[in-house]
């Protein structure tokens, strides 16, 4: 049984256009995705595909004008408001984007110590404020005082801790030194190896691939594809999804490609399939089709044509 | 003429010095890739190359002449994250147009659609934020850029499309463009030379 498994999430809210026109905008469509204990699930993406949301709706920190349905299981149970309450910020925890999820009136110290820390969490935070080369003193810091790389290095502490059984880690490196990168990476790694289940949010698909088993890539709010990160190889011959290619083929070192156009900032304003309109093996159907996803190859993919 | 900084030193208040006695050169149409540690003060050095701080220690110089402070200064800045460069109570045109008007020739280039000139920043994704950046720091007067981790936010291919325009631009401008970054590859790829600062 996998630890984590969402199935037909969408997220969609409510938009005002024009005074009082309402507009329902759909940002995560019909979501399915698991994850194992021990495994390492990467969530790559343009900013704008919903990874976030998804990282969000699992946390149960969505805003209130929004709405979810589908459902989310955690250990087989409903990852409710009740089950969260008991879980959050201790067996499941989240690496927030943001230094504004932080307390600006605590200090950093104190924030990090939950109620449920005994003396081994906190001497196991000590040891990573330690490899992290954190000096003592940023526990007394308030997080305004912190710089960027520093700010990104508490982050990561406050949830890669023993007693964690799923991290949630919503883009936790851009910005960070690759040295501390490859620390917080091989800090997620190790804990998987102890059963640890990691969800890991990030634009950037090279670090996605350091680390993690399998990754699921988001276009406009849906999951496009799921691969094993060793499909990535080469000129990507083994991906399923034309955008999976083009991401994977725009990397510096493997041509530097780009396709032209953006991700439609909306689904619903497209009729057929998301990616139709910048897409290279676009044939007719998929202006009218959205695509289902299904299975290719030991993977998932929502598209009409991939083989 | 070159862009050039001479023996420049730089520290926060009486912390060490983050670099002392750090020369650099930037010919017109060159790209040159800066990597180095974080913490190291590239970010610092951008900063006294486009003018936003004045060295403690050296000279910045351009054409021969000591920088002068003016409304468009000749070296701009391109930062990491958009959405702290830009007023976040500005619609977007307001931004764009702020040193200069960007024609609309450049606008398509940078793939920057009319209808984000009506929004407010937070609006706007990172991508689109960065590009209507670029606009901005590419006004007639323009002959040097600083781009400061630029796409390290974005994904690949977005990143690759706004580099691809961002070079013929510098090519054609004859811009000299300096590429802070912490992506070997990206360095690679699009630099003639690389300076590591340590
Ligand atoms: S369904 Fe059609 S347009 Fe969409 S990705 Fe597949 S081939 Fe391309």
């Amino acid at each position: 049984m996998p630890l984590l498994e969402v199935n037909k999430l969408s997220i969609s809210f409510v938009q005002y256009v024009k005074g009082s026109v309402q507009q329902r905008i759909t940002v995560v469509d019909e979501l399915d995705f698991a994850i194992n204990e021990g495994e390492i699930v990467a969530v790559v993406g343009a900013s704008g595909s919903g990874k976030s949301l998804l990282a969000h709706a699992i946390m149960g920190i969505l805003p209130k004008n929004v709405e979810t349905t589908g459902s989310i299981l955690y250990g087989g149970e409903l990852l409710d408001e009740k089950l969260l309450r008991r879980h959050r910020g201790r067996e499941i925890a989240l690496v927030p984007q943001s230094i504004s999820f932080l307390d600006p009136l605590m200090r950093v110290g104190k924030q990090l110590h939950t109620r449920a820390d005994g003396e081994v969490q906190d001497k196991e935070r000590d040891s990573l404020f330690e490899r992290f080369q954190l000096g003592k003193h940023v526990a007394r810091l308030f997080p305004f005082q912190l710089s960027g790389g520093m700010a990104r290095k508490v982050l990561v502490s406050t949830a890669a801790l023993g007693r964690t059984r799923l991290i949630i880690a919503d883009e936790p490196t851009p910005g960070m030194h690759p040295d501390d990168v490859a620390e917080a990476l091989g800090r997620f790694k190790q804990l998987a190896e102890g059963g640890c289940a990691v969800l890991f949010i990030t634009h950037d698909i090279e670090a996605a691939l350091r680390i993690a088993d399998k990754v699921a890539v988001f276009y406009a709010g849906e999951a496009i594809e799921l691969a094993a990160a060793d499909d990535f190889k080469g000129q990507g011959e083994r991906l399923r999804h034309p955008y999976t290619k083009a991401l994977w083929r725009a990397l510096p070192q493997n041509g530097f490609e780009p396709i032209t156009g953006t991700q439609p900032a909306r689904s619903s304003d497209v009729q057929g399939c998301l990616f139709a309109a910048r897409c290279s093996s676009y044939a007719e159907d998929c202006k009218t089709k959205r695509p289902e996803s299904r299975e290719v190859r030991g993977g998932m993919v929502r598209c009409l044509h991939a083989t | 003429m070159p862009l050039e900084g001479s023996q420049l030193g730089w520290r926060y208040a009486d912390g060490p010095w983050l670099f002392n006695d750090f020369s650099i050169a930037l010919n017109p149409g060159e790209v040159v890739g800066l990597v180095g540690p974080s913490g190291s003060g590239k970010t610092s050095l951008g900063r006294l190359l486009s003018g936003y701080m004045k060295p403690i220690t050296g000279k910045v110089i351009l054409s021969g002449d000591e920088l002068h402070k003016g409304s468009c200064h000749p070296v701009q800045m391109i930062f990491q994250h958009p959405e702290r460069a830009v007023n976040p109570r500005w619609r977007l045109s307001k931004t764009v147009t702020e040193g200069w008007s960007p024609d609309e020739a450049l606008l398509e280039a940078l793939g920057i659609q009319k209808h984000w000139l009506q929004r407010y920043p937070n609006e706007l994704s990172g991508g689109e934020l960065q590009r209507c950046c670029i606009a901005r720091a590419l006004g007639p007067e323009t002959k040097f850029l600083i781009a400061d981790e630029m796409t390290t936010m974005l994904d690949a291919i977005t990143q690759a499309q706004i580099w691809h325009t961002m070079l013929d631009i510098v090519h054609t401008r004859q811009i000299g463009l300096l590429v802070i970054s912490h992506d070997h590859a990206l360095v690679n790829k699009i630099c003639g030379r690389t300076v590591n600062f340590a």
